[in-house]
C-alpha cells in the first residue's frame, strides 16, 4: 500500500482494506530501513504518528473522515509544530521546540492526517541542492551520488522513496518545483497568498509560499484542498474562495493554449532535458492543446533581482536569531556584542551567512536605491512580462532546471553557478504566480520535470493540466529501486 | 554675543488601544514581566504581524485633531538593529509614507499671543520591551510586556525657540491626545515621552547650529530642565572656543545630570525597507468621514466656546479647556451652579490647590462638580459668605458630608442676614470701641475707607464669620458717618 497514491490509500482506508495504524507502521518501517542512507528526515515522530493514526482510525469509524484522515505525511522542518523540534535544517534551531502550530500543519492535524516527522532541508530554505543542512545532505533516491534538489529536498526524496504518502514543502525561488523535478514527483507552488504563512519560518516573506509534494497531480489537489484558504493571522493571505481542486481534474484540454517562452529554450538548457520537455509538449498537443511561442524579455534579470530581494528580506527575518530568547547561544559570552557575534557566527551555516551579508549590503544607506529599489522595479517588469504573455496563452510551459540533478558536491564551492541554475523557477515567485512540476521523463537516468506556470489563482487549471498528462503517461508512477 | 535657541521635538505617544499594534496581547501597564507578551511579541520564528485597526483609527484622529493631511496610502517599514529588548531584531515603524502628514499645533505664549508650531509628520510604530539591569547579578533581565505597544511618533519642525515654548507645546499636545481619548496621558508610566533636539546660533544667523538630541524625557519639568541645561552647555562650549558635536544625550531627571550616549559616527545604519509581512494601509473616504464624525471638540474650539458662551477671560478659558477632565468638570459645575465665573474661580483656586496638595487628578476629586456647584449656589444666594464657603469646601473634601447644604445645616453656618440682629451686633462693637469711633469721625473722608475695615473685622469676628459682610459694611457706614 505504501506504493499507492494518497487518493488510492484514502479509498483503501475508507473501504477498510487497511487501517491508518498499519499504513503508518509500514512507512515508519521503511523510514528505518532506507532513510539512514537517504537522510530525508531530521525528526521522525514515531509514537506521535501512531497515536494520530489510532485517532484517525477511530474518526473513520465514527464516520467523519476527510480525504486526508489517516494518511501519513511528512512536513518540511520549517513549519512550526507544537511540541516537536523545528530546526529549519540549522544548528541555530537544533534546540528549538516550537510552542505553537503553523496554520498549514494545523490544518493537516485537523483533517486527521498523520505526521510521520519533519523533513531535511537546506538551512532556512537557502539552497538548491539540500547540501546546506546542519543535518547533512539528502541523497537523491534515484541516484545516491546526485543531489535531490532544494531547498525542500528532504520532502521530495521522502515522497520519491515512498517514505511518506505526501509531504509539504515551501517554495521561495523554486524550492518545491526543482526538487520535485529532480526526484520525479509532482510539486505545486501555489499563488502567493493562497496558503497561510503563519508558523512557517520566514526566509523571504514576499516570496515564500507553501505547497504540496506528492506522487500525482490528483494527490496535490487533495493536499491543496486541505492547505489553501484565508487565515486572519497572515496579512498577505488572500480572502478568496477555495475551489475543490479535485473537481476539475478531468476537464478537457481541448483548445488550451500553451505558451513556450523563447528565452527558456536557449543554449544554457541541457539537450536531453530539452528533449523530454519537447516530448511532453507533443503529448499535450495530442490531448488537444495548441502551442505558441511567447516572450518573457526580462527573464534572465530574475537572478539578480531575486538574489537582492530574497537576501535583503532574509537579513531582516533572521535577525531574531540572536542567542537571546531561543535557539543557539554561544558558550560563556563576555558581553552582549560577543553574545551576538559568536551565537550567529557559530549557529548559522556558510550559505545563510553569505545571504545575510549580501542582504545587509543591499539595504545599506547609499546602496538601497541601486540594489533593493532597482530589484523591486525589475520585479515589476518580470510580473508585467508574464501578464503580457498570458494575453496570448493560458499557461506557460518549460523546464524547472537547466540540467537533471547534478552530483553531490559538484557545485558546493561555486555559489554563483548554483544560483544560475534557478533561472526557470525564480521569476514565478517574483511574479507571485502558481507553478507546477510534473515528472516528464528521464535524462542521464535522472528524472526531469515539466514546469507549468499559471495565472494568479489558477491552481485548479494547473492541476487539471498535470492530471490529464498523468492519465496519458506513466512517468509519475515510476519509483527508484531502493537497496 | 546674543544667542538664539532652536528646538525641535519628537514625541512618542502610547496609544490607548486594548491590545498591541500587531498582536492580540493586552497593553495594560504594570503586569508581571513577560505575562503580556504572546508569540508575536516574543518574535518567535514563523510569527506574522496583523495590524490593529484601532491603532490606525487613533492615529487618523490625531491627524484630524491637528489639521494634518492623512496619507491615504501609508506603509510600515522595518528599522533593523540589534538590541535585547527588540525581539525581532527590527522595529516595525513608518518612514517614507507615514500615516499623518504636515499639520500644526497652536500654543499660547506668556504675553497672550498665539504661535503655531508646525508638525512635520506623525507615524505609527511599535514600542520595544524593557531591559532591567537590577536584581540579575551582573546579567540583564528583559521584560517584553511593552513590546508591541502602539505608539505614534510626532515630529515637529524646528519652530520652538525656548524651553518655555517647548513646555507650552508639550502641554498642548498632552491636552490634544487626552481630549481625543487616544492616550491616557499618564507620563509617570511613560505614556508620553519627549526627545528634544536643541541647537543654538548667534541671533540673526540663518543657518542652524549643530544639534544634539536628548532622549526619553518623561515629564514637562525634566524636559524644561534638560533644555535649559543643554542650551547653557552649548553656549558655554562655543564661547570657550569649542564646537558642538552631533550626538545623542541622556538626561537624568533625578540627579539633573546629563551625559553623551553616542555620537553621530556611532549611529546605526537602520537599513529601512518596507515590511513584506504587512500590506500598505489604505484609508478610504468613508473611514475618514466616520472618524471625522466621531471627533470630540478640540481644546482650541473649546476655549473659544468658553470665552463666547461663558464670558471667561482668555487666561481662564485656556486653563479650563486644556484637558478634557477639567473641561468636563467645569461645565458640570457651571450647570449645577449656574455661574461660570465663580465655578472657574473655585476650580482654579481652592479645588486646584487641594488637588495639588494631595497629588490627585480632578477625576479623583472627593468634591465632585455637582458638590462644588451646590456650594457656589449657596454663595450666590447669600446663604453663606465666600469665607465660610471655604470651610464648607474643606468639610466636603474630608468626605464628612455629601452636599454643601448638609454641611451648612449640620455646622450651623447659615449667614446672618437679619438687619435687626446685625444692627444689635454693630452697636455692641461700636460701644466697646469708643476711642476708634472717635478717631474715625475725626478723620478726613479719604482716610475713612481704610479705617472702616477695623470695624468690619470686629463685627465678623463677633458673628463667627456668619454675618453677611455686605450688610455689615452698609449698616456700619450709616452708623459711623451718621
Amino acid at each position: 500500500m505504501y506504493d499507492k497514491t494518497i487518493a488510492e490509500q484514502s479509498r483503501a482506508l475508507a473501504n477498510g482494506e487497511i487501517s491508518s495504524v498499519e499504513l503508518t507502521q509500514t512507512y515508519l518501517d521503511r523510514i528505518k530501513q532506507f532513510d539512514g542512507d537517504i537522510n530525508s528526515f531530521i525528526t521522525v515522530t514515531e509514537s506521535l504518528a501512531l497515536k494520530q493514526a489510532e485517532a484517525a482510525d477511530k474518526r473513520r469509524t465514527a464516520g467523519n473522515a476527510s480525504a486526508m484522515t489517516g494518511i501519513p505525511v511528512a512536513h518540511k522542518d520549517l513549519f512550526c509544530t507544537e511540541g516537536v523540534k523545528t530546526s529549519c535544517g540549522s544548528k541555530m534551531l537544533d534546540n528549538f521546540v516550537a510552542p505553537y502550530e503553523s496554520t498549514v500543519t494545523g490544518k493537516f492535524k485537523d483533517a486527521g492526517a498523520v505526521m510521520l516527522g519533519k523533513t531535511n532541508m537546506d538551512e532556512f530554505a537557502m539552497g538548491s541542492s539540500n547540501e546546506n543542512s546542519h543535518y547533512g545532505p539528502v541523497k537523491n533516491p534515484w541516484d545516491k551520488s546526485a543531489i535531490p534538489g532544494g531547498s525542500s529536498g528532504g520532502s521530495a526524496a521522502a515522497v520519491a522513496a515512498l517514505l511518506a504518502a505526501g509531504a509539504t514543502g515551501t517554495d521561495t525561488g523554486g524550492s518545491i518545483r526543482q526538487p520535485a523535478s529532480h526526484c520525479g514527483i509532482t510539486g505545486l507552488k501555489p499563488t502567493y497568498g493562497r496558503v497561510s504563512r503563519w508558523g512557517m519560518v520566514a526566509y523571504a516573506s514576499s516570496l515564500d509560499q507553501a505547497g504540496p509534494m506528492t506522487r500525482s497531480a490528483e494527490d496535490a489537489a487533495i493536499m491543496l484542498n486541505t492547505m489553501a484558504g484565508f487565515d486572519n493571522r497572515d496579512s498577505t493571505c488572500l480572502d478568496r474562495e477555495v475551489p475543490d481542486y479535485t473537481a476539475t481534474l478531468n476537464d478537457s484540454l481541448e483548445g488550451l493554449t500553451i505558451g513556450l517562452p523563447k528565452e527558456y529554450f536557449t543554449a544554457g538548457l541541457d539537450s536531453e532535458v530539452e528533449q523530454q520537455i519537447q516530448n511532453a509538449i507533443t503529448e499535450y498537443e495530442k490531448l488537444g492543446a495548441k502551442v505558441k511561442e511567447v516572450s518573457l524579455p526580462n527573464a534572465e534579470l530574475c537572478i539578480p533581482a531575486y538574489y537582492v530581494i530574497a537576501p535583503a528580506e532574509a537579513s531582516s527575518n533572521l535577525s531574531r536569531f540572536d542567542g537571546v530568547r531561543f535557539g543557539y547561544r554561544c558558550e560563556a559570552p563576555k558581553d552582549l556584542m560577543d553574545l551576538y557575534i559568536r551565537s550567529r557566527s557559530e549557529g548559522f551555516g556558510e550559505e545563510v551567512k553569505r545571504r545575510i551579508i549580501v542582504g545587509t549590503y543591499a539595504l545599506s544607506a547609499g546602496y538601497y536605491d541601486a540594489y533593493y529599489r532597482k530589484a523591486q522595479q525589475i520585479r515589476r517588469l518580470i510580473r508585467d512580462d508574464f501578464l503580457n504573455a498570458f494575453k496570448e496563452c493560458d499557461v506557460i510551459m518549460g523546464p524547472n532546471a537547466p540540467t537533471p540533478a547534478f552530483d553531490l558536491g559538484s557545485m558546493s564551492n561555486d555559489p554563483v553557478a548554483m544560483y544560475l541554475s534557478d533561472i526557470y523557477t525564480l521569476s514565478v515567485n517574483l511574479a507571485g504566480l502558481p507553478g507546477l512540476s510534473v515528472p516528464a521523463g528521464m535524462a542521464n537516468n535522472r528524472p526531469v520535470g515539466l514546469q507549468v506556470i499559471g495565472q494568479h489563482f489558477d491552481e485548479a487549471r494547473l492541476l487539471n493540466i498535470g492530471h490529464r498528462f498523468q492519465q496519458a503517461t506513466d512517468w509519475h508512477q515510476k519509483s527508484p529501486a531502493l537497496v | 554675543m546674543q544667542w538664539e535657541t532652536v528646538i525641535g521635538l519628537e514625541i512618542h505617544v502610547q496609544l490607548a488601544t486594548k491590545t498591541k499594534i500587531f498582536s492580540g496581547a493586552s497593553t495594560a501597564f504594570g503586569a508581571t514581566p513577560n505575562t503580556q507578551a504572546c508569540a508575536v511579541d516574543l518574535g518567535l520564528p514563523g510569527i506574522l504581524p496583523v495590524v490593529n485597526e484601532e491603532a490606525i483609527n487613533m492615529a487618523i484622529k490625531f491627524g484630524l485633531g491637528i489639521d494634518a493631511e492623512i496619507n491615504k496610502v501609508n506603509v510600515f517599514e522595518r528599522k533593523n538593529y540589534f538590541y535585547p529588548d527588540l525581539p525581532k531584531g527590527y522595529q516595525t515603524t513608518q518612514l517614507e509614507k507615514p500615516i499623518v502628514g504636515a499639520g500644526h499645533v497652536d500654543i499660547t505664549l506668556a504675553d497672550g499671543s498665539t504661535k503655531s508650531i508646525r508638525i512635520h509628520h506623525a507615524h505609527l510604530e511599535e514600542d520595544a520591551g524593557k531591559s532591567l539591569h537590577e536584581d540579575f547579578h551582573g546579567m540583564s533581565g528583559i521584560d517584553l510586556n511593552r513590546a508591541g505597544t502602539p505608539l505614534i511618533e510626532i515630529v515637529t519642525e524646528p519652530d520652538i525657540r525656548n524651553a518655555e515654548e517647548a513646555v507650552a507645546f508639550a502641554k498642548k499636545l498632552h491636552s490634544i491626545v487626552t481630549t481625543l481619548g487616544i492616550c491616557d496621558g499618564d507620563m509617570s508610566q511613560g505614556s508620553m515621552r519627549f526627545d528634544v533636539n536643541v541647537s543654538v546660533r548667534p541671533k540673526g544667523q540663518k543657518e542652524f547650529g549643530t544639534r544634539t538630541e536628548t532622549k526619553n524625557l518623561n515629564s514637562f519639568k525634566f524636559m524644561e530642565a534638560a533644555i535649559l541645561k543643554e542650551v547653557e552647555r552649548q553656549i558655554d562650549l562655543i564661547e570657550d572656543g569649542g564646537t558642538v558635536i552631533q550626538e545623542t544625550r541622556l538626561y537624568n531627571g533625578d540627579t539633573g545630570e546629563a551625559r553623551s550616549m553616542r555620537s553621530k559616527e556611532e549611529a546605526n545604519d537602520y537599513r529601512y525597507f518596507p515590511c513584506p509581512d504587512l500590506l500598505p494601509v489604505i484609508i478610504d473616504d468613508s473611514c475618514l468621514e466616520k472618524l471625522q464624525a466621531e471627533m470630540p471638540e478640540m481644546p482650541d474650539a473649546k476655549k473659544a466656546r468658553f470665552i463666547a458662551d461663558f464670558g471667561l477671560s482668555d487666561y481662564d478659558a485656556e486653563i479650563l479647556s486644556a484637558d478634557q477632565a477639567t473641561a468636563n468638570y467645569f461645565e458640570a459645575a457651571t450647570r449645577a451652579s449656574d455661574d461660570a465665573k465663580l465655578s472657574a474661580n473655585w476650580i482654579m483656586g481652592e479645588l486646584s490647590k487641594s488637588l495639588n496638595q494631595n497629588s490627585i487628578s480632578i477625576t479623583e476629586s472627593p468634591v465632585t462638580a455637582d458638590m462644588l456647584g451646590g456650594l457656589i449656589k449657596r454663595i450666590k444666594d447669600n446663604t453663606i459668605s465666600g469665607k465660610i464657603a471655604k470651610e464648607v469646601f474643606e468639610v466636603l473634601w474630608q468626605g464628612e458630608c455629601s452636599t454643601a447644604d448638609e454641611v451648612i445645616e449640620k455646622k450651623g453656618l447659615k449667614q446672618v442676614t437679619d438687619t435687626g440682629a446685625i444692627e444689635a451686633m454693630i452697636d455692641e462693637v461700636l460701644a466697646s470701641n469708643a476711642q476708634q469711633v472717635e478717631n474715625y469721625r475725626a478723620a478726613p473722608d479719604d482716610k475713612r475707607g481704610k479705617m472702616i475695615g477695623f470695624f468690619v473685622g470686629q463685627c465678623m469676628k463677633a458673628s463667627k464669620g456668619k454675618a453677611n459682610p455686605g450688610m455689615v459694611n452698609q449698616i456700619l457706614k450709616q452708623k459711623l458717618d451718621g
